[in-house]
């Protein structure tokens, strides 16, 4: 297997969604090149910071004004009838 | 190594009831679902448009529309993909809106290097996260995912932070799941490699921060 297969692979392959025996060539190679395997590795983590993160959490007190304004505008909408998408 | 597990643990077997329930009329259902997803919307939302208020306004917008239009649901997927969909369109809509001289389309082929190997290929530090402070941490990751184009980070968002399906981040978008996969993973090495400045194992004697 070269590097380019090896890349092409490597979401199917951090996503567990590939079958035995391409798992087993894919973990062939990055058992003999380190270049794969530093950049699997770091794009696992890459992944994993990223889901970890908590950006843009949303703040309990906007959520509650959003929640309400959404609401209010609900039933505001369903008595005048249906709203055009 | 073991595969990376999915961010929200489905199925909610009852969302459909909760669906029903909003489709007869039952506002206190639909505020429930509401409950459910506003923090996943909000966050898709900014994570698109790049701004607070218009992520509000998205949430806002997007469970307006999709309570106004529950009886086309057709309860073929799940609501959640349903409702990320209408939510990526008001949040696509609002940054053409404030970016008119930039093309924002999640289908235009994203011209990058072909998928050939990343040239530098550099180690990171054990413990990346810890390199930084917590303040200094979030503001690399937004520095460094607001760089992607618009129709990777939409991808890797919806894919690798929500934790949606390949399928679904299809649906939701509306591209194919070749289409998917291949944005998914430039956005992948993308974002990796951009860290990489950050995150690489630094001289010993160097010392971390
Ligand atoms: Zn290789």
């Amino acid at each position: 297997m070269k590097c380019t297969e090896f890349l092409k692979e490597l979401t199917n392959y951090l996503d567990g969604a590939l079958d035995e025996r391409t798992k087993s060539d894919l973990e062939d190679h990055l058992a003999w090149c380190h270049n794969c395997y530093v950049v699997c590795d770091t794009t696992r983590k890459t992944i994993e910071i990223y889901r970890d993160s908590e950006l843009y959490e949303l703040p309990e007190d906007l959520r509650g004004r959003l929640r309400s304004a959404i609401m209010t505008k609900c039933s505001q909408s369903k008595k005048s009838g249906p709203q055009s998408v | 190594m073991s595969a990376i597990q999915p961010n929200v643990s489905e199925p909610i077997s009852d969302e459909l009831a909760l669906v029903r329930a909003a489709k007869r009329g039952d506002d206190s259902a639909f505020e429930e679902l509401v409950r459910r997803y506003d923090r996943n919307v909000f966050r898709i939302a900014q994570h698109i448009t790049q701004n607070r208020e218009d992520a509000e306004d998205v949430v806002q917008d997007a469970f307006l529309k999709a309570y106004g239009n529950l009886a086309q649901f057709q309860e073929q997927s799940k609501f959640y993909t349903w409702l990320v969909r209408i939510a990526v369109n008001e949040a696509l809509m609002k940054l053409r809106r404030r970016r008119p001289e930039r093309m924002v389309s999640l289908d235009e082929e994203v011209k990058t290097e072909d998928d050939s190997l990343p040239r530098e290929v550099a180690d990171w530090s054990p413990n990346p996260e810890q390199m930084y402070n917590q303040a200094e941490l979030r503001d690399i990751l937004t520095r460094t995912i607001q760089g992607l184009p618009a129709g990777f980070r939409t991808v890797f968002v919806l894919r690798d932070v929500e934790g949606l399906s390949t399928e679904e981040t299809a649906q939701a978008l509306e591209l194919s799941i070749p289409a998917i996969k291949s944005r998914l993973l430039r956005a992948r090495l993308q974002l990796r490699e951009r860290l990489s400045r950050f995150f690489q194992k630094r001289a010993s004697g160097d010392g971390n921060k």
